[in-house]
């Protein structure tokens, strides 16, 4: 093992400087993507829930798809294959968003022109494909959770005089949310890991940040070390968040 | 639309050059979806070795069996598979003084990083079930690794059977991240054959998404059956 490393070079000068602009723009994506998938999920469950049978396959075609092909591959769809499909004023409106959203922030004495959400085509279709990707397992914990709850429970509240949406409103999702929030929680710790996927677009997220630091200095063992401790400490935090949540939050669900 | 393309190609997808002969490993240079499959495979085959140690390890009640077990599953739960390939492709020369072929080198960190998610289905397992058997296994005069060996463990491993085919579908999935490393498995071959036709790209995706889907989702609904059928001989405490 002779293998000379070079630690000190990872957190000086650009190395560090491109592995925090890494963690700045993976932070974006995920929290980006974390807020659509949510809305996008909410919006696939409840239309699994509603009575109607288009709806009802519409969502159960979605969900099976987007959870039982590859997250690359998907990518690769969305990047490489969509712009076939999709209407050209819609490919027009994506390809502009760099010159809509620049942006600029200045942070340790280093400009960042036009870095701040490089908003640009890239970004965008790894969001897209994230977002996608992840609401569909979102859906499912959602409706696994409202499920969850025995159905007397609506019956009941129903009985005692409340309305079907008081009835979810009051009584059923109360208790949903707290048993779906974990799962969901874990979801967001996967959407973490999962975005560093959208580097095979050029996206410089902290894996791109990493291999450029690389081929910068020839010392590939330290920059990935440092990239996987960024993604460990990011993970150990939330998972530490989500015991302390399950000890304050959890309760006996009495049936 | 020029669906001729993957029609074309479809046997390069399936595939690729892969050569069969009768000499040992049998299948050479595996590519297509022949190498995804092969990965997964061995993946999960390798990855229940290790995850029934690294589980049954972080079950024990001695400290320093148990801390490494918890420290490698909870460090590669919280890290990309990706970065775990990439880690592990520029460790190995560091370490043994020599590359590694990005076949073996993809195949070794699935087998790692499935083996992490294993242990926790393990530790789950043999956690659902009643503490009785246990108690009861051990007063009949059993020792400690017998009990779990011919009591706990055959009824564990069988509940977690659908936990396990659940991982392979999303080991069968996570087989595409060897296509950054130049494997050329069934993502790769989408790669080239996009890149070389630049017309056909939404055909060509599409039929790799399909192939993909058509074996997820029957392993999928495989396991929903399974788990339907188990959970009738599932021992409870009630």
């Amino acid at each position: 093992m002779d293998y000379n490393f070079q630690w000190a070079k990872m957190f000086t000068g650009e190395p560090a400087l491109w592995m925090w602009e890494g963690f700045v723009t993976t932070m974006q994506i995920s929290v980006t993507s974390l807020f659509c998938a949510m809305i996008l999920g909410i919006i696939i469950c409840v239309l699994r829930l509603t009575p109607f049978k288009v709806f009802q396959w519409f969502s159960i075609v979605f969900i099976e798809f987007f959870r039982n092909t590859p997250l690359l591959v998907q990518i690769f769809f969305w990047y490489n294959a969509a712009h076939f499909v999709i209407p050209a004023g819609i490919n027009q409106w994506m390809n502009d968003l760099y010159y809509w959203f620049p942006g600029s922030f200045s942070l340790f004495g280093h400009e960042y022109v036009g870095e701040w959400m490089l908003f640009n085509v890239e970004l965008f279709t790894g969001i897209i494909a994230l977002t996608v990707y992840t609401s569909a397992f979102i859906a499912e914990e959602i409706r696994a959770g409202i499920f969850s709850i025995p159905k007397n429970q609506l019956e009941a509240s129903r009985a005692s005089g409340l309305s079907f949406l008081q009835g979810y409103r009051f009584v059923i999702l109360p208790q949903a949310l707290r048993i779906v929030i974990p799962p969901l929680i874990s979801q967001a710790l996967n959407l973490i890991k999962n975005s560093s996927l959208v580097m095979v677009l050029g996206v410089t997220d902290i894996m791109y940040q990493a291999s450029q630091v690389e081929s910068y200095h020839a010392m590939p063992f330290e920059a990935f070390t440092v990239a996987l401790l960024i993604y460990l400490a990011i993970s150990l935090v939330v998972s530490f968040c989500i015991t302390m949540y399950n000890k304050h939050f959890m309760i006996q669900v009495m049936y | 639309m020029h669906w001729d393309i993957p029609a074309h190609d479809f046997t390069y997808f399936l595939y690729g050059n892969t050569v069969v002969d009768f000499t040992f490993p049998f299948i050479h240079n595996p590519e297509g979806l022949v190498a995804s499959v092969i990965l997964a495979i061995f993946g999960i085959f390798g990855a229940f070795w290790i995850g029934l140690a690294a589980g049954l390890m972080r079950l024990s009640r001695r400290r320093w069996v148990k801390l490494p077990a918890v420290a490698y599953i909870e460090m590669i739960r919280g890290m990309p598979l990706l970065l775990l390939i990439f880690w592990f492709y520029y460790m190995a020369p560091v370490v043994t003084g020599q590359t590694m072929p990005a076949f073996t080198t993809t195949m070794f960190c699935f087998m790692v990083f499935t083996g992490a998610y294993v242990g926790e289905i393990v530790r789950a397992g043999v956690l659902a079930l009643p503490k009785g058997q246990m108690e009861a296994a051990r007063s009949t005069g059993l020792s400690n690794v017998q009990a779990m060996q011919l009591v706990i463990l055959p009824q564990a491993l069988r509940n977690m059977i659908p936990s396990f085919v659940n991982q392979f579908v999303s080991l069968t999935k996570d087989t595409s991240l060897a296509a950054i490393l130049g494997v050329i498995e069934l993502t790769r071959t989408g790669v080239q054959v996009d890149n070389r036709e630049m017309v056909a790209s939404f055909e060509v995706w599409i039929t790799i998404a399909a192939l993909y889907f058509t074996i997820c989702y029957v392993l999928t609904s495989y396991s929903r059956r399974l788990e339907a059928q188990l959970s009738r001989y599932q021992a409870r405490d009630r």
